[in-house]
């Protein structure tokens, strides 16, 4: 069993309290709505069916990122050093729902750490930054993803990132610093300059922290050149023997990949993307219709997405069939769709739409 | 009905355009504007709704506080269902992304399941509203609300039925969806079809009587008795006003029904109208909107089903404006007077009788040499 971080611990009376509210009778008397809805208007943190988690400090490490410590309720199960977990935080009366990656180490309670670059056109992060306070609630989601350090360490590890890509790799150093890791470590991080570090203090402070552990941090607007084949060599003489993990901006990710493609050893990299998405707003009927939970995929031919699911076998509910009764709505997990009422263009992110009045622009993911 | 008899047909094609534009606008200017004065709107109704139930209970078992327990129990019931669980199961928040008020999980304080009521409501009364044959919610299967309702012996029944249906409002509209008349009257539809369409339906009945009727009593002991009549009578204040509310929403005399034919190639332009016109609002304090859901705003809530009912008064004047440009009429009155005018519908629907003049043929016939056009 692969370890995690130790989940917050209610007190005694605290668990029996608990125990208490979702018993079998408190259903039947709180019933439909459940304990949660009223244990919520005492402790909204107490509640069973949602990760909630309370921001317990906010830092700025740079001018354009932030640090948000989160305190999670004690439903929280921990997570992996390298996985991300989805952030969701009311803004404007909207729940926006972003991934992050926790940037302590795995076997570290109390609070969960994270550092974010400030997207200049994001809703999430320039919230975060300017107008989120302690105390605000944040939604956790499970932490996920096949980016993490194996179960069994590896005797030679390369972790390379760039920019705010160091929090995952960054959570896997600090853990294995943790486990008194005895192997080789390489910790190879791409910043602009100085003033963008996000971790320069902390790295400094971890470069004793193991017998093999060696930082490279390198300014690429001073002088450093971006992640390239020599360089790597004369960093890692011996990474070929190594388990790399890169997590960065889509150049970094083409570059280790091709270089570890040529050198045939494409089964020691292991990767994770941190780009933002890109949005099509072109308006011809194009793209391809991914509908997740049946697994199916159509090319898109403009028409409104029951059509289309429809036409492609499923059986969606619908009602109305023109945007009125909501019988129809489903959750969009990407892609942009037009409103056929109103005309009006989609963000391209996860939300729930009514596919009966909307059509698609560009790719689609439904999941139905 | 004849084609003649309402005001749909006093407008043109071009006119019916322009006004499913204009409405079109009102609805785009608001969603742009909902956010969070919107959230904590609702999740202020939401927690006072929670504190008046968890109050009326526990003062239910108090014999000093009974009454007060009645009423507060009552209270968050009226606010569960209307204000909280008709607008969210609407759709209405679907935007804040909170899955507790999202019309796909949200479930309510009634017998009524929320599958079937969106199925009945969200979509046969709010697609067909008032199209006699099509919207169930005119007689809801038991009482003759039409003219255009063939007249049959059990409608003389029509005044003590209508009672009925306020008190046992909840169980009744929990089996709306099974349309008992088809079985019990005219014989379309066999014994084992209303078995099976019961099953889901007594799922969640019988956890709701269980609620009231059994575990709340239980747990007061010796004041079981108490307990049970005091949850009867907050269901009842409920049933009572939720049933009053919605029938004063589309039966006041002045408010039409619409033939089967009107919603062949309907345009978005005449659904509007047709909302408009077979709706009817009335007039009250800033608690009595909150206390009818803001069904109160029936107009503006058939219009804009789908928008935050608290945004419903500020919207008024706005459809009032479109109304008062294209001489529609806007159906409004004190509660009293529209209770009452449906009171006089419900009895002389009772009775066997030739078609009432409606509105517009009435106004036809008193402006002669004007000569209106009919709808392309």
């Amino acid at each position: 069993m692969l370890s995690r971080s130790a989940p917050s611990q209610r007190g005694f009376f605290g668990q029996a309290l608990q125990a208490a509210f979702n018993s079998q009778l408190m259903h039947r008397l709180t019933y439909p709505h459940g304990p949660n809805r009223f244990i919520e208007l005492f402790d909204p943190t107490a509640i069973s069916d949602e990760t909630v988690g309370t921001i317990s400090a906010i830092e700025h490490p740079t001018e354009r990122s932030v640090r948000v410590h989160i305190r999670p309720n004690s439903r929280w199960e921990g997570f992996l050093a390298g996985q991300y977990v989805e952030l969701a935080v009311e803004i404007d009366g909207r729940r926006q729902r972003r991934m992050f990656s926790p940037a302590q180490s795995q076997h570290a309670g109390g609070t969960l750490e994270f550092t974010m670059a400030v997207n200049p056109d994001g809703v999430l992060t320039r919230h975060l930054k300017s107008a989120a306070r302690v105390g605000d609630r944040v939604i956790l989601g499970t932490a996920a993803g096949e980016f993490h350090l194996p179960r069994v360490r590896p005797e030679q590890l390369v972790l390379i990132s760039a920019g705010s890509g160091i929090t995952p790799v960054l959570s896997m150093l600090r853990t294995l610093v943790d486990e008194r890791y005895l192997g080789t470590v390489h910790f190879i991080h791409y910043c602009r300059s100085a003033d963008d570090a996000l971790y320069a203090p902390l790295l400094a402070r971890l470069e004793t922290a193991l017998p093999g552990l060696r930082i490279h941090t390198i300014h690429t607007r001073s002088g450093g050149a971006h992640f390239n084949a020599e360089q790597l060599q004369s960093l890692v003489p011996s990474y070929s023997r190594a388990q790399t993990f890169v997590c960065g901006p889509a150049a970094l990710l083409d570059a280790t990949r091709n270089l570890f493609a040529e050198q045939a050893i494409s089964g020691r990299l292991h990767q994770e993307a941190f780009a933002l998405a890109q949005a099509s707003a072109d308006d011809s009927a194009e793209g391809e219709l991914r509908f997740q939970r049946s697994g199916l995929q159509a090319t898109n031919n403009g028409t409104t997405l029951l059509e289309q699911a429809e036409a492609a076998g499923l059986t969606p509910e619908f009602g109305c069939r023109m945007g009125v009764c909501f019988a129809c709505s489903c959750t969009k997990t990407s892609g942009r769709v037009r409103d056929l009422r109103t005309g009006e263009l989609s963000g391209d992110g996860e939300q729930d739409i009514q596919i009966c009045v909307s059509a698609p622009v560009g790719s689609v993911s439904l999941d139905i | 009905m004849s084609q003649l008899d309402t005001h749909l047909n006093s407008l043109s094609a071009e006119q019916f355009e322009q006004i499913g534009a204009d409405f079109d606008a009102i609805r785009r200017r608001v969603i742009n504007d909902l956010g969070e004065r919107d959230a904590t709107y609702i999740r202020t109704v939401v927690k006072r709704q929670r504190q008046f139930e968890v109050a009326g209970r526990v003062m239910m078992m108090v014999p000093p506080t009974w009454p007060l327990g009645i009423a507060s129990l009552g209270l968050s019931k009226i606010l569960d269902n209307m204000e909280i669980g008709h607008n969210v199961m609407h759709g209405q928040y679907d935007w804040m992304g909170d899955p507790s008020l999202n019309s796909r999980n949200f479930d309510w304080d009634s017998a009524d399941t929320a599958d079937n009521w969106k199925a009945t409501h969200n979509f046969e009364h709010h697609t067909y509203t008032n199209v006699v044959d099509r919207d169930h919610d005119i007689g809801y299967g038991l009482l003759r609300m039409s003219e255009d309702q063939p007249w049959e012996p059990r409608f003389l029944l029509n005044l003590p039925l209508t009672a009925l249906l306020h008190v046992f409002f909840q169980h009744l509209v929990a089996v709306q969806n099974l349309k008992l008349e088809d079985y019990l009257i005219y014989g379309t539809k066999s014994r084992e079809q209303v078995s099976e369409e019961f099953k889901p339906v007594w799922k969640k009945m019988k956890k709701q009587l269980a609620k009231d009727y059994v575990f709340f009593p239980l747990i007061a002991g010796p004041l079981a008795p108490m307990v049970f009549l005091g949850n009867a009578g907050a269901n009842l204040i409920r049933n009572v006003w939720a049933c009053s509310v919605i029938f004063n929403g589309h039966f006041p005399e002045d408010v039409e029904q619409f033939d089967e034919s009107v919603i062949e190639n309907e345009t978005r332009g005449q659904w509007y109208v047709r909302q408009l016109l077979g709706s009817a609002n009335f007039e009250g304090s800033k608690l009595m909107h909150l206390m009818s859901g803001n069904l109160s705003y029936q107009i503006e809530h058939h219009l804009f089903p789908d928008i935050p009912a608290c945004r419903y008064a500020e919207l008024a004047p706005q459809v009032q404006a479109i109304c008062a440009r294209n001489d529609l009429p806007y159906h409004s009155g004190p509660f009293w007077k529209q209770a009452l005018s449906t009171w006089k519908r419900i009895a002389k629907l009772s009775l066997p009788g030739r078609r009432k003049t409606s509105p517009a043929k009435a106004k036809r016939e008193t402006v002669s040499h004007t000569e209106l056009p009919l709808a392309a």
